[in-house]
């Protein structure tokens, strides 16, 4: 697909930021840019917001990640644009997460077994209709899970571009929207549990 | 009684990810396992919670006005600046000239065709979301064609076709008048197992679009898929299955 993305390096992310000199684009490529990348801040800006948990702390990185897709734009070499801002975006807030964040749970919970019987539609239902209550479920899950399932039913990802994005193989990306879901649907009708998630 | 099927098929089949003979498979397999149909009812209920709920989070505009900010000066210095007068007065008339030239490029349609389909596919989508809200689904609520296509009389300056499909597992719910583009559209409602469906039709002129094939997409979670028929644009939305949209497409086109 063409898509290409920088790893690994640490960012401090600050509003001062701004593309050095050699970064700068020709007129013709920052229109491209603009006409490309930018529209898609709102994608950048809500898969930034469901990863690091906070508007303001996603306000730096979508900016971050912006900055970073404009330095390296160059390195775009067509196709789905809002596919490999997304990967700049995840990277980004990975590697911010890693450096102001305690690690968070990775693991699934193992009380499955207890709670599986209580997922019917209706108890879903009946959870689900309380906005802040999704709102938690969705944050309580492990940050692997929760940027499937944002960029899967928020963002309406195919699983193609869900590989893309989060570089994994398709057939992981199935399994993990199947366990993520599974584990969102524990969370909703268990808030004790989900409490729990939040302290660790 | 366990199901061994593998959990992921459900997930395929519930994003409309499988190929059409699996698709078919899993659909015979439903028949016979309740423990794969409470599982699916469970996932769809849980997706439409989370539809429902618009957890889309839309960049704040200050943040918007800070990342043009910081990319601006990596922009080229202007270059009236560093010219003579006489020159920046003629490179003023250029930019104008250009200026003028990319409104009329953006101004004209088909060229820009892809761009327009998304901001199209967004106002659609929205307005699906609106209809949502209680008390706003439909303007007139019958399950009957010949309710419902009289309904439309007087109030659109077309005639939209209004057949029920009740019989193929589309039963109509009703219509309304929305408006779509700046333009009052006839949006007509369809259930689809637990899910509803908007279908919004509007007038084209004969020129436009004459012979092109259903074009399908997403946005904020939610499918569409728009066709052409009888000098009419076609654009039905919903959280159904994307195979749903094309059943439903057929359907209309017949």
């Amino acid at each position: 697909m063409g898509i290409k993305c920088p790893h690994g390096r640490l960012y401090s992310v600050s509003h001062s930021a701004q593309p050095k000199g050699q970064d700068v684009l020709n007129a013709q490529d920052a229109e491209r840019f603009n006409l490309l990348v930018l529209p898609h801040l709102d994608s950048a800006f809500n898969l930034a917001r469901w990863l690091v948990r906070n508007r303001t702390d996603a306000e730096d990185v979508a900016q971050e990640s912006m900055l970073r897709a404009y330095r390296f734009f160059r390195g775009f070499h067509g196709g789905d644009a809002r596919a490999w801002l997304l990967q700049i975006v995840r990277n980004t807030c990975f590697t911010w997460l890693e450096k102001n964040r305690p690690p968070e749970p990775t693991a699934e919970f193992d009380e499955e077994v207890h709670l599986a019987n209580s997922i019917t539609p209706e108890a879903l239902a009946i959870a689900g209709n309380n906005r802040d209550r999704l709102s938690r479920a969705l944050e309580s899950l492990p940050p692997r899970f929760r940027e499937v399932i944002v960029l899967r039913e928020l963002e309406g990802c195919s699983y193609r571009e869900i590989a893309v994005i989060t570089s994994i193989p398709i057939g992981t990306v199935m399994s993990a929207l199947s366990r993520a879901r599974h584990q969102l649907q524990l969370a909703l009708l268990s808030p004790a549990r989900e409490e729990a998630a939040r302290e660790l | 009684m366990s199901c061994d099927l593998p959990r992921t098929v459900i997930h395929g089949y519930l994003d409309g990810e499988l190929d059409a003979v699996r698709a078919a498979d899993f659909e015979r397999h439903l028949e016979q396992c309740p423990e794969c149909v409470a599982q699916l009812d469970a996932q769809e209920s849980l997706r439409s919670a989370l539809h429902r709920a618009q957890l889309y989070e839309q960049a704040p505009a200050l943040l918007r006005q800070s990342v043009l900010a910081a990319l601006r000066p990596a922009q080229p210095i202007p270059i009236s600046s560093r010219l003579r007068p006489a020159a920046a007065q003629w490179l003023a008339v250029a930019a104008v000239l250009l200026l003028l030239l990319y409104s009329a490029w953006r101004l004209l349609p088909g060229l820009t065709g892809n761009n327009n389909q998304t901001i199209l596919a967004a106002q659609v989508v929205d307005a699906h979301l609106r209809s949502l809200q209680p008390g706003h689904l439909t303007d007139v609520l019958s399950t009957d064609q010949h309710t419902v296509k009289p309904w439309f009389d007087g109030k659109l300056d077309f005639a939209p076709p209004v057949r029920d499909f009740a019989n193929d597992g589309f039963p109509l719910q009703g219509g309304r008048l929305d408006i779509v583009n700046g333009r009052t559209v006839a949006a007509l409602v369809y259930a689809r197992r637990k899910h509803l469906i908007s279908v919004f039709v509007w007038p084209v002129p004969s020129t436009e679009k004459e012979s092109s094939s259903p074009r399908t997409g997403s946005q904020q979670g939610y499918n569409w898929i728009t066709w052409p028929e009888a000098g009419m644009e076609f654009y039905a939305v919903s959280d159904a299955a994307p195979s749903d949209l094309v059943q439903l497409q057929r359907l209309l086109s017949q």
